[in-house]
């Protein structure tokens, strides 16, 4: 089943017409990804390596049905091009892009409250089902199919732990970045609960990083309504309070959102916390008495 | 990005926000003409980024201009250890010079986003002048707040709510709720991360003013306010970052003895912990970026080794779809151009990966592989403490 993604996904990239948007379709391809569509204003006409390009999603749609958008357009201009996947009726949005600010990430937030579009990111590397589909910048080969689902705040630590699952043999079924920014357009809670409805996903790996409230959330999310086993990993157990660290939402302000206050609400709701990041594969073996 | 309280209060003005008369100046003498000017008797306030400057000496009234001058002279140059400055203090440049004004009271006003509703929200206390999460800790329910729409903004029916709140009566009252919209326009306008007043002064004759101000803004929006953007003063920010913003690089500077070398926000704080679980202590939080060129590895290695506090160098790296191989060969020859002394311990993780390790091996260079994040982190402690970098120095030394 996996969740969100999968192979029945079709996929337009809004910003195809650039390095990274090129060089990442291109992979997502390579994956077996339904890349079926691109999108740029102003180059619709042309093609990409044998790919459609389109000047607005909604003609992008028309011709091909896609029915979710990958986004890689510069921050300034990333939260119209969500508004326009969202306004051509696109189901899920994965957006890459970096640096949006985060008063246009609030206003976003409003406007995709009305319609049913699933925005994941902005600032993450996306989301990928193995074996079914891939829509992010995450290197593939480190993935297997199988039946954890992972969800995180961050980029190559995620890849750390999926190759820590793969190496010990459990496979996922859907990996999510929700990414570093302070607005989320999907939560913590948002993915646990489309994988406690996935039958694939037997566990969950959770991972988190200082700032915001995102984690308790969670936890109190995992107390009231989640059965299945949930590992986590919170990233900043050592950052300095009061300091951005790399990612916007990763600070800890007025003394509220340390690690020490997110592992407690975690272990409180019976969470296992892996005590370092090199023990997040082994915890969740553990936690399914395979070990 | 952080300005200074002179830089916020012109900021705040232009919107309407009332602050107290007065002037910065960066001289001692200039002072005497703003106190002539203001009246005679001033505040003097040393203006450097962090809070805690009043208890630390940085705040001082002057009954004449000629007192202004020697309040003034006392607080510029001086080094200002405050309780968010850290032990090594910060030395004054510039000094406030403001109107005294009589306090009847001493309220909060704080504009912040609500990151669990996705909201701003306006927040007002009767404690004020005392730090909002002191109060938030103590009297959580003296804390009033209004969430409001970022697109319509604070409406005026929720100031006068916190101003009936507060028990502000008359003019006191109006002069209160033309504040705090005002407060929220900017706060709105110049993508602001934090908008403080504390504290907003009742002044004896009723007025409302900003005695003190803090404004933070948003970084990724800086491009749309280059007005902002050209408050930044690099003299309140440590040398090493402002050295490593130029090169895109993010940095910050701590006080350990592991400079660390990591691609990826969330890693490179994984890395920080894992240090510290081996019972080292980081030097720094270092984000080279996902792609990891050999120009940033290089001008990353310049400055963690411009630090004479770090002792060894970890490098961890997952390649994802930059190959290791190519990262591997970057190290090397940024290693080498660099003329690097102190050991490094490096992990690389991903595509390529034996043939990244096979170069790291063959390069001449200290350089000890390490197999995984843990096995990184406890040879780099080893290594920093002197213990544990002779090994692979010594297989340096027969590979020359």
């Amino acid at each position: 089943m996996a969740i969100w993604a999968d192979s029945s996904t079709r996929v337009v990239v809004q910003g195809l017409t650039g390095k990274e948007g090129q060089f990442h379709a291109a992979k997502c391809r390579e994956y077996g990804t339904k890349i079926v569509a691109g999108m740029t204003p102003g180059k619709g006409g042309q093609s990409v390596d044998g790919v459609p390009v389109f000047d607005t999603v909604k003609a992008a749609r028309a011709a091909t049905g896609c029915n979710a958008s990958l986004i890689f357009v510069p921050p300034l201009g990333a939260a119209d091009a969500i508004r326009e996947a969202a306004d051509a009726g696109i189901e899920l949005i994965v957006c890459i892009s970096e640096g949006i600010p985060a008063r246009d990430e609030v206003l976003l937030r409003q406007a995709l409250a009305a319609g049913g579009a699933r925005l994941i990111g902005p600032n993450c590397p996306g989301i990928i089902s193995p074996g079914k589909a891939k829509l992010g910048i995450m290197p593939a080969h480190i993935h297997k199919e199988g039946s954890i689902g992972v969800v995180s705040r961050s980029g190559t630590l995620t890849y750390e732990a999926v190759d820590q699952l793969t190496k010990l043999g459990l496979g996922q079924s859907t990996c999510i970045g929700i990414g570093g920014d302070p607005v989320p357009g999907t939560s913590f809670v948002d993915a646990l609960a489309a994988f406690k409805d996935d039958p694939q996903t037997e566990a969950v790996v959770m991972i988190g990083e200082i700032g915001g409230s995102a984690e308790e959330e969670a936890a109190a999310f995992v107390m009231k309504n989640f059965s299945k086993p949930v590992v986590a990993f919170i990233a900043g157990q050592t950052a300095p309070p009061g300091r951005r660290m790399g990612h916007a939402g990763a600070i800890i302000s007025g003394g509220k959102g340390t690690a020490k206050e997110k592992i407690e609400a975690l272990t409180a709701a019976g969470i296992h916390v892996a005590p370092t990041p090199a023990d997040i594969g082994i915890t969740m073996a553990r936690a399914l008495g395979k070990t | 990005m952080k300005v200074h309280e002179y830089q916020a209060k012109e900021i705040l003005a232009r919107y309407g926000v009332a602050i107290p008369r007065g002037r910065v100046v960066t001289a001692a003498e200039e002072a005497r003409a703003v106190a002539r000017e203001l009246g005679g008797t001033v505040v003097v306030k040393a203006q450097i980024h962090a809070g805690g400057r009043g208890k630390a000496g940085g705040v001082k009234l002057a009954k004449s201009p000629d007192e202004a001058v020697q309040v003034a002279g006392q607080i510029i140059g001086m080094k200002l250890v405050s309780k968010q400055t850290g032990p090594e203090g910060k030395i004054v440049q510039k000094v406030l010079v403001e109107e005294a004004l009589g306090i009847a009271r001493e309220l909060y006003l704080g504009v912040v986003l609500d990151r669990a509703l996705s909201l701003p929200v306006m927040m007002a206390s009767a404690f004020g002048g005392m730090e909002i999460e002191e109060v938030a800790a103590q009297h959580p329910e003296a804390i009033l707040k209004e969430h409001f729409d970022p697109l319509g903004g604070l409406q005026p029916f929720q100031a006068r709510k916190l101003g009936f709140a507060l028990e502000l009566k008359g003019e006191t009252f109006k002069q209160f709720v033309k504040f705090v919209m005002a407060l929220a326009r900017t706060y709105n306008d110049t993508d602001a991360s934090l908008a403080e007043i504390n504290p907003l002064l009742v002044t004896t004759d009723g007025n409302v003013v900003a005695l003190d101000a803090k404004m933070n803004f948003d970084d990724n929006a800086l491009m749309r306010h280059p007005d902002i953007a050209a408050m930044r003063d690099l003299d309140e920010e440590d040398p090493y970052e402002v050295e490593a913003s130029k090169y895109d690089l993010n940095y910050i500077k701590l006080d350990g003895s592991i400079g660390c070398m990591v691609n990826g926000a969330g890693l490179a704080m994984a890395t920080m912990d894992i240090i510290k679980h081996h019972g080292g202590a980081p030097a720094n939080f270092l984000d080279v970026g996902g792609g990891a060129s050999q120009e940033r590895v290089e001008s990353a290695f310049r400055i963690l080794l411009s630090d004479p506090a770090v002792k060894a160098v970890l490098i961890n790296i997952f390649g994802g779809i930059v190959r290791c191989d190519m990262l591997a060969a970057g190290v090397v020859a940024a290693a080498k151009a660099l003329d690097v002394k102190v050991p490094i311990v490096a992990r690389l993780e991903g595509t390529n990966v034996e043939e990244g390790r096979r170069i790291l091996a063959e390069s001449g260079l200290a350089i000890q592989p390490a197999a995984t994040m843990a096995d990184a982190a406890a040879k780099a402690v080893a290594a920093a403490s002197g213990s544990g970098g002779t090994s692979g120095a010594r297989a340096a030394r027969r590979g020359k």
